[in-house]
């Protein structure tokens, strides 16, 4: 089993404190990423499962076993580094089999298990190879590779598609989700990239400012986002979030007595002949093949809807903007928080 | 008026236009001339006192005093005198055992240091490493009377040990190591470290492969360094036997007349192996004086 429990985790650097007393349960085998801007503690998070920072509060729990005390090696994880981590001066084989320095197995076990692993990654015709000799992919899958080789109970993988192309990234980030369907390993993956992660994860961790924002499946965050923080990480272009005071009266869902912000995924909002819920002058048009992306700007500020890509409206033409009604979020406009909808 | 084809010629450059404004192909200006006069010049003052060994060594002891270059009568009689002595073999593997010693314990130890002092993190370690630094501002005469003493109470003088023991580990190696080991990133180490890896294994096989150009240039620097010491040699051995190269060649001769014949062929003789090294290592001594220089 391995499951991992963290509870009341806080994370102090002197006076100050990064991470604020997270709850987080991860059951085994579960893909799970944590997202946030820069700063929000999700490395910290990671660090800490890993042992590669003090806890200064709180438990991380692996597999039943509470592992505060024990040193990294003996946490039965592996991590793939941002940086990749292979070492220049070694061929991917000695690299892939630098996990297996410490175990005490016979060698020509070693062995096949470094070639089962380049095999599984296809990189059997590397081997010899050096790192500088590879490319950016080649060398992130070293250090999968490397990870793998001890089979460990987790794998944490900190932000490891962050200095890859565009390109190269979708290619890996589908690789990576292949190899975890085939390992079925529990996987805890940061990242600052919604993308990544809502491809790659069964559920994502939005976090900010050392908290949690909240936990969920890529469709429950992107549907019922917790609150406009996440509303507007989630999805891109980011939500709409409209002024409930500025929309015609009887469009808002009643969901409080006291101010509201009402939010529309610019998927959701759509040029309408009637019904509208704003209207405004298109600023900017970006196509993108099969939809055209519009900028409005309206009474209540700059909205973002989706218009069809064969009949967009011209830049300084007037439109009128509508969406359904079950695809208004509304959140509470003081605290940010979603409220639920009478 | 101007038809289409009345193209104006180009205008040629001017003398005075030139000067104002260089192509870069014209006169360079007198400033450059002055640098290559002055690097000349330094050059020439490097080379001389080499040129002047080799000569001298060339010489009889009649014409040792003269100050011509090229020798009237160049012989090869004091190399052979030299080669044929017993005790420059002694002296000669005195300084190779000693140097080769003292630079395997600087490439160790200062690295271990300068790794510790870099990437680890405990209290106080700001001030020892600055506590190391300070002692490089102490210079060597003032360090060479508390080494004697230390030397006479632990009852090491006279011995392979008492040369060696003030050079095993050198601030400037401490420095220059922790200079490089900042180029190492941490996630090498805290991988090794997740793999399983002790943190001196960690040391050992993955930060120290990565800082063979630094390690490098410090083998060379304390092998030099070790190779031409002379006062403390001189100072801590008696016995002739125990000598260094540069201690014993300045003995050449006797109480009427130093042999300077003599001891520039030995000098001449001994600089061949640290030439070698030079030669083969050039490119690593000048990647670590740049990099100790330009790093933190």
């Amino acid at each position: 089993m391995a499951d991992i429990a963290i509870a009341d985790l806080i994370k102090r650097y002197g006076e100050t404190q990064v991470l604020h007393g997270i709850d987080l349960d991860i059951r085994d085998g579960e893909f799970v990423v944590l997202v946030g801007p820069s700063g929000c503690g999700k490395s910290t998070t990671l660090r800490m499962i890993a042992g590669l920072e003090e806890i200064s509060g709180g438990t991380v729990s692996i597999g039943g076993r509470v592992v505060n005390d024990l040193e990294p090696k003996d946490r039965d994880i592996a991590m793939v580094f941002q940086n990749y981590a292979i070492y220049p001066h070694m061929t991917v084989r000695k690299n892939i089999g630098f996990g297996l320095r410490a175990a005490r197995m016979p060698r020509a076990d070693k062995e096949r298990r470094i070639d089962e692993v380049a095999a599984l990654l296809d990189m059997t015709a590397l081997l010899d190879r050096k790192p500088s000799q590879l490319s950016g992919g080649q060398r992130q899958r070293v250090a999968i590779g490397r990870a793998m080789v001890r089979d460990p109970a987790v794998f944490l993988f900190d932000e490891p598609l962050s200095n890859l192309d565009a390109q190269l990234r979708t290619q890996m980030r589908l690789e990576i989700k292949k190899l975890h369907q085939r390992v079925g390993s529990t996987i805890v993956f940061v990242t600052h990239d919604q993308v990544e992660a809502m491809t790659l994860a069964d559920r994502i961790v939005i976090m900010k400012d050392g908290h949690i924002q909240q936990v969920g499946t890529p469709d429950e965050v992107y549907r019922s986002p917790a609150n406009t923080f996440v509303a507007r990480f989630i999805g891109a272009p980011s939500m709409n979030l409209l002024d409930g005071a500025s929309l015609p009266p009887g469009t808002v869902p009643r969901a409080s007595d006291g101010a509201v912000l009402v939010g529309i995924r610019p998927d959701d909002l759509h040029p309408v002949t009637d019904a509208p819920l704003v209207e405004g002058r298109v600023t900017v048009r970006e196509p993108l093949g099969p939809d055209t992306l519009i900028y409005v700007d309206t009474p209540s500020g700059e909205v973002v809807a989706k218009a069809d890509a064969r009949t967009p409206p011209a830049v300084g033409a007037t439109v009128r903007l509508g969406a359904a009604a079950q695809d208004l979020h509304v959140f509470d406009a003081a605290s940010g928080a979603a409220l639920r909808v009478a | 008026m101007a038809s289409l084809t009345d193209v104006p010629a180009p205008a040629k450059p001017t003398t005075e236009g030139l000067l104002r404004n260089p192509t870069g192909r014209g006169p360079r200006g007198h400033g450059q001339a002055v640098r290559w006069i002055l690097l000349f010049l330094g050059g020439v003052l490097m080379v001389m006192p080499l040129v002047y060994m080799v000569s001298t060594s060339l010489k009889w002891p009649h014409e040792v005093y003269d100050v011509n270059l090229i020798p009237e009568e160049p012989t090869i009689e004091n190399y052979t005198y030299v080669l044929e002595d017993g005790r420059f073999y002694d002296w000669f593997v005195n300084s190779l055992v000693i140097a080769t010693i003292t630079t395997i314990s600087n490439v160790l130890f200062d690295s271990l240091v300068g790794y510790t002092l870099c990437k680890f993190r405990f209290p106080g370690r700001q001030l020892v490493f600055i506590a190391i630094l300070s002692t490089l501002m102490i210079p060597t005469e003032m360090l060479v009377i508390p080494w004697y003493l230390m030397s006479q109470q632990f009852g090491w003088l006279d011995s392979y040990w008492g040369i060696m023991f003030p050079g095993l580990m050198t601030a400037f190696g401490t420095f220059l190591m922790k200079q490089f080991f900042e180029s190492v990133p941490d996630d090498f180490l805290e991988a090794a470290r997740i793999d399983g890896l002790n943190e001196l294994q960690i040391w050992w096989t993955v930060a120290m492969p990565l800082v063979k150009p630094a390690l490098a240039a410090l083998a060379i620097f304390v092998f030099l360094g070790n190779w031409t010491a002379f006062l403390w040699p001189l100072i801590v051995t008696n016995s002739v036997e125990l000598y260094t190269l540069p201690v014993g060649l300045s003995g050449f001769g006797d109480e009427v007349d130093v042999a300077w014949e003599l001891i520039m062929t030995g000098a001449a003789i001994s600089t061949i192996p640290t030439l070698v090294v030079f030669l083969i290592f050039q490119r690593f001594i000048i990647r670590g004086v740049v990099m100790a220089g330009l790093k933190g």
